[in-house]
């Protein structure tokens, strides 16, 4: 593994040191521990939790201490807590890699978690693509059910928690945190109105929060080395390490975790450069819903939340697509389009329709039948579906149109005038073919 | 309807929420009972929905919406190629062509032998492994170069 993290730590060994034994080697569940022993208040695990500027790992970068103290903690009845594991944003796939190499530390976080907001129970919903990855979940839960650190009286305290594991079966959309607890109701995953917001009305109607797997993963370590510790590994406002998950035309796509303000030239670096020596040319910095930047404003970058915000983009879940000169922008934008239209889960008027049109629109201009008008009714479309919908993925669908048209203007210029793409055909071929590091 | 063994993985599920939200364990009721039926026809989901105690247009809601689930007859190996972006910028549309070729199928196809059904996929959250192919479900294969395509046929004809 290419990665020197405190989640994906260089002591793991791929799929060979994932067990209980080995994370308990590792200071694996030491926090829990600490936290039980010194019956330690949950106001002070949440404030450690706020120290350490860590935010949300999952796309939104909401802070997460803040997050757990919305939780009304003295409301009678069930709480309850869920991980984001529906990891199935293109260009994202670390939480695969944290769930597979490292499941206890999802585990342990969520019963800190679990402590510190007063929830009896948990769910990890998990994407319904990687079942191996579900399975060898469900056998981590049931080790650590085995070491009495899940169920009744953990620890021999009076504090239970119980973790289940959820299997998604292939819905985009259960990514938002509302149509997550929708799906784990056992209903079709379409995004609730909000609010109420799920720390007053979340799964089954009771006080719910959600967080990311990477978010979870980090919690030992915080309560473990502390606050300070954590935030000291990144900037301020950007505490810690995150993971970035490099695809595309790179010579070595994979997860890197390395520490928020990193520049971005360097984690290129780590990834093997722009494949076959090519020029880079366009990269999405954080998975496929955020705004496409040229290759020549990422390199001045850094990657943490506020420096690719203010190149015009968000660091999002930390996907980090790279394309090079090899790449026709008004297809690789026909693709997305496609994504979010087949994806779009039909409930709110402006995004079922709107993404059809965009995806529609996208693909004339590449087969040649564009428009004059063609990229004003793009605007226009986009327009239409932002800030009209009950969720996000409107806007997800709007933003990489709208960017690879500001950026990429000229290009998709010149597929309306000359019937064809700018990129040569035979070139295009050649820069996607199967590539193998 | 379905086996004593596929009834037990359901109860295992139904364990893991509330007594009385059984109907949380649908979308994994109607992932065992597919897999053990190799297809969602319409008498599967009426009585996972009775199992359940759900009416049977809730449990065909969730049967339409998630598109894991295959409410037709499928070949007896379910091939999904991701052609997503991520994907498609390291061969995943090449992947998919050289196996329609290879099967002399399009997408959404089977082949004549009942062997192979051909779909398009989204993102499978491994595009770091692309080109990527998801067999039944359940088997992700990772770097999928030509060769590696041919000898997975192999082993699916098997």
């Amino acid at each position: 593994m290419t990665v020197q993290g405190i989640i994906l730590s260089p002591d793991l060994d791929g799929d060979r040191t994932w067990r209980i034994g080995d994370y308990v080697k590792r200071g694996g569940y030491d926090a829990l521990k600490k936290i039980i022993a010194d019956k330690i208040p949950a106001d002070q695990i949440i404030g450690e939790v706020k120290k350490s500027a860590l935010r949300g790992r999952g796309g939104a970068g909401f802070p997460t201490g803040l997050k757990w103290s919305f939780m009304p903690r003295a409301f009678p009845g069930a709480k309850y807590l869920a991980c984001n594991s529906d990891e199935g944003e293109p260009g994202t796939f670390k939480d695969r890699d944290i769930l597979r190499y490292n499941p206890h530390t999802v585990i342990e976080g969520m019963i800190i978690a679990g402590y510190a907001m007063g929830c009896e129970r948990g769910y990890n919903y998990i994407h319904g693509e990687i079942f191996e990855v579900y399975e060898r979940f469900e056998e981590a839960l049931q080790e650590a059910r085995d070491a009495g650190l899940l169920g009744k009286n953990i620890l021999g305290s009076d504090f239970s928690f119980e973790l289940y594991a959820h299997h998604g079966y292939g819905a985009y959309i259960c990514g938002e945190e509302t149509a997550l607890l929708e799906s784990i109701e056992g209903k079709k995953g379409q995004p609730r109105f909000k609010p109420p917001f799920p720390a007053s009305f979340g799964l089954y109607g009771k006080p719910t929060t959600i967080n990311n797997t990477e978010t979870f993963a980090s919690i030992p370590f915080i309560i473990r080395e502390g606050g300070d510790a954590f935030l000291a590994l990144g900037k301020p406002n950007n505490g810690g390490t995150k993971l970035f998950s490099v695809s595309g035309h790179v010579n070595k796509p994979g997860n890197f975790e390395i520490p928020l303000g990193t520049p971005f030239s360097t984690l290129l670096e780590m990834a093997g450069g722009v494949r076959g020596g090519r020029k880079l040319k366009a990269v999405i910095p954080g998975g496929s819903s955020a705004p496409v930047l040229p290759g020549s404003v990422m390199m001045d970058c850094t990657m943490d939340y506020d420096s690719i915000s203010k190149a015009g983009s968000m660091l999002g879940s930390g996907a980090v697509i790279v394309m090079d000169e090899s790449t026709c922008m008004v297809k690789a934008l026909e693709r997305l389009s496609y994504f979010y239209f087949e994806e779009s889960c039909g409930q709110c008027t402006p995004c079922r329709e709107g993404t059809g049109w965009l995806y529609r629109v996208v693909h004339r201009i590449e087969n040649g039948l564009g428009r004059p008008d063609d990229l004003d009714l793009l605007n226009s479309v986009t327009t239409n579906i932002m800030g009209r919908t009950i969720c996000a993925l409107g806007d997800a669908a709007s933003m990489p149109v709208q960017s690879f048209v500001k950026h990429f203007g000229e290009e998709f210029a010149f597929h309306i005038e000359h019937k064809k793409c700018l990129v040569p055909k035979d070139v295009q071929h050649e820069g996607s073919k199967i590539y193998v590091a | 309807m379905l086996s004593p063994e596929s009834l037990k993985k359901i109860d295992r599920e139904i364990a893991k929420y509330p007594p009385d939200q059984k109907q949380s364990a649908s979308m994994s009721a109607l992932r065992i009972a597919q897999e053990e039926r190799g297809w969602l026809a319409n008498e599967t989901i009426e009585f996972v929905a009775e199992y359940l105690g759900m009416p049977a247009i809730a449990v065909y809601e969730v049967a339409s919406f998630y598109n894991m689930y295959d409410l037709a007859p499928v070949g007896a190996k379910k091939i999904v190629v991701c052609t997503n972006l991520p994907c498609a910028l390291s061969g995943g549309v090449h992947a998919a062509e050289y196996i329609k070729k290879k099967l002399g199928i399009d997408f959404n196809e089977t082949t004549a032998d009942g062997l192979f059904t051909l779909k398009e996929g989204e993102c499978m959250g491994a595009c770091g492994d692309a080109p990527v192919l998801l067999v039944n479900n359940h088997q992700m294969c990772s770097w999928m170069t030509e060769e590696k395509i041919d000898q997975l046929l192999a082993d699916l004809k098997k």
